[in-house]
């Protein structure tokens, strides 16, 4: 069977499993943004905090996705087979990028800024939400979208443990030794890749002070 | 809150003030008072404890000993918040929030103490005009669009924008070219003049404490060693004072010029 073919006879498969896998990377960076965020501010304040929480993402981050993936299946509440799992893995990973962008998006406002800010009287939630993260919006989106990219392009591993996702198809192809349904899994991914990064990219220019 | 001070009209008082970091004493045993229409210079070598003493009357350091009043009140009986929207704060980096209009940095205080919006505009203009910068052309314009100067006439309309009795200024023309220096420096003298405010001013350059200070205060490894009036401090006979006038006559000779220094302190 031809690749166009066979886009044209699983179109419906097709879909639904881009579908699958841009639910599961939403919700691993909707868990990644919530924690990485607020994370990566209290890391400016807290400096002994910094190297070990940063020094564990980076750790996280060095372990192969399918080893992790394995690794959480056996954990209680977050592991087991099935998307639960993948979401946790994902965001793993996502959080890197988000906590160091944040963290270093924050801690490089101008000291001369944030000195002003205080010394004429803002509050520090004030500082933080009209000087900091406007200042730092700019990087730390840049973290969201590298996170996302990694998100999409891992995320076809987590068929690997039934999440399901356009992995399904690139595993299913490597098994039938046929080019066309590793290319129906691997190019959707690609695309998915591409206008999640031009679209990140649009709002990170929006929010450019 | 009003504007209006005690009998003797006292701003700032310092009373045996001491800061340490850890075991290292960085200020210790200062003590001074500033009144409304005067000009404090803290005047010292880069480390004497000049800044550290600013940043202690504004609480973005914590005294270790002694006590501060501001408006005659403990500092400790202040919220720290609404003491610093009482002071006037200049630095030499401006601080500027670069994502905000000329405009918006203007009314920072005013908006942040949430002044009718009619009131915050009409403030803005005053402010702007009062530092000599055109509304129409700058108010709408970014930090990043202003030379040095004219960002540090924004820096002080800031400061002075929602009327604080009392102003800190950190080098405040320290970063800038020499002549655009001496001329926000002179149209500083007037303002300070007009504004009535109590004044506490920092810089390490005699000819500018000179020029701006109704008195003197002479910071050496820690210490006020002593205050003076301008023309006192160029006859004093403490070594440090004698290192500062002959730095600037060296200054002088190198210029080839006798440029005869009038300030307010002469007027007095």
């Amino acid at each position: 069977m031809s690749f166009w073919n066979f886009l044209i006879n699983y179109r419906a498969e097709i879909f639904s499993r881009t579908l699958e896998h841009l639910i599961l990377v939403a919700a691993a960076m909707l868990v990644a943004v919530l924690i990485g965020i607020p994370l990566g501010i209290a890391l400016v304040r807290r400096p002994n905090l910094r190297r070990w929480v940063l020094g564990a993402a980076n750790v996280i981050q060095t372990i192969p996705s399918l080893a992790l993936f394995g690794f959480l299946i056996p954990v209680p509440f977050l592991g087991g087979i099935g998307a639960r799992t993948a979401t946790v893995a994902l965001a793993l990973y996502a959080l890197l990028p988000i906590l160091q962008n944040t963290y270093t998006g924050i801690a490089g406002v101008d000291p001369a800024v944030l000195e002003s800010a205080r010394g004429m009287g803002m509050t520090s939630r004030q500082i933080l939400r009209d000087v900091q993260l406007p200042l730092s919006i700019a990087v730390i989106l840049a973290g969201v979208r590298v996170a996302a990219i990694i998100c999409i392009g891992i995320a076809t591993i987590a068929a690997a443990i039934g999440a399901g996702g356009l992995g399904v198809f690139i595993f299913r192809g490597v098994a039938m030794v046929s080019n066309s349904v590793i290319l129906a899994g691997a190019i959707p991914a690609a695309l998915l890749a591409i206008g999640v990064d031009i679209l990140l990219g649009l709002v990170e220019k929006k929010l450019t002070p | 809150m009003n504007t209006a001070l005690g009998a003797d009209g006292l701003a700032v008082e310092l009373r045996n003030v001491g800061y340490r970091v850890d075991k290292r004493q960085i200020v210790s045993g200062v003590s001074f008072k500033v009144a409304p229409g005067e000009t404090l210079i803290l005047l010292g070598r880069s480390g004497a404890g000049k800044t550290t003493t600013l940043k202690l009357i504004n609480r973005l350091l914590e005294t270790s000993s002694g006590e501060i009043f501001v408006e005659r009140r403990s500092q400790l009986e202040w919220d720290p918040i609404q003491l610093r929207r009482r002071i006037g704060y200049v630095i030499q980096d401006v601080g500027l929030f670069p994502h905000w209009t000329v405009e918006q940095n203007v009314a920072m205080v005013p908006r942040l103490e949430s002044w009718p919006e009619s009131r915050v505009r009409q403030r803005v203009r005053e402010m702007m005009e009062l530092v000599g910068l055109d509304v129409a052309k700058f108010a709408a314009r970014k930090p990043s669009e202003l030379s040095g100067g004219q960002r540090q006439r924004v820096g002080v309309a800031r400061a002075l924008a929602a009327d604080p009795p009392i102003l800190l200024m950190d080098e405040p023309f320290g970063a800038l070219d020499p002549v655009t220096r001496a001329e926000l420096q002179r149209e500083f003298c007037e303002l300070a003049a007009r504004l009535e405010k109590a004044i506490v001013f920092v810089t390490h350059d005699l000819r500018e404490a000179l020029l701006i200070g109704t008195r003197i205060g002479l910071f050496a490894e820690g210490h006020l060693a002593a205050i003076y009036k301008p023309d006192e401090f160029l006859h004093s006979s403490d070594a440090e004072a004698r290192a500062f006038v002959d730095s600037l006559g060296a200054e002088e000779g190198r210029e080839r010029s006798s440029p005869k220094v009038t300030g307010r302190g002469r007027k007095a």
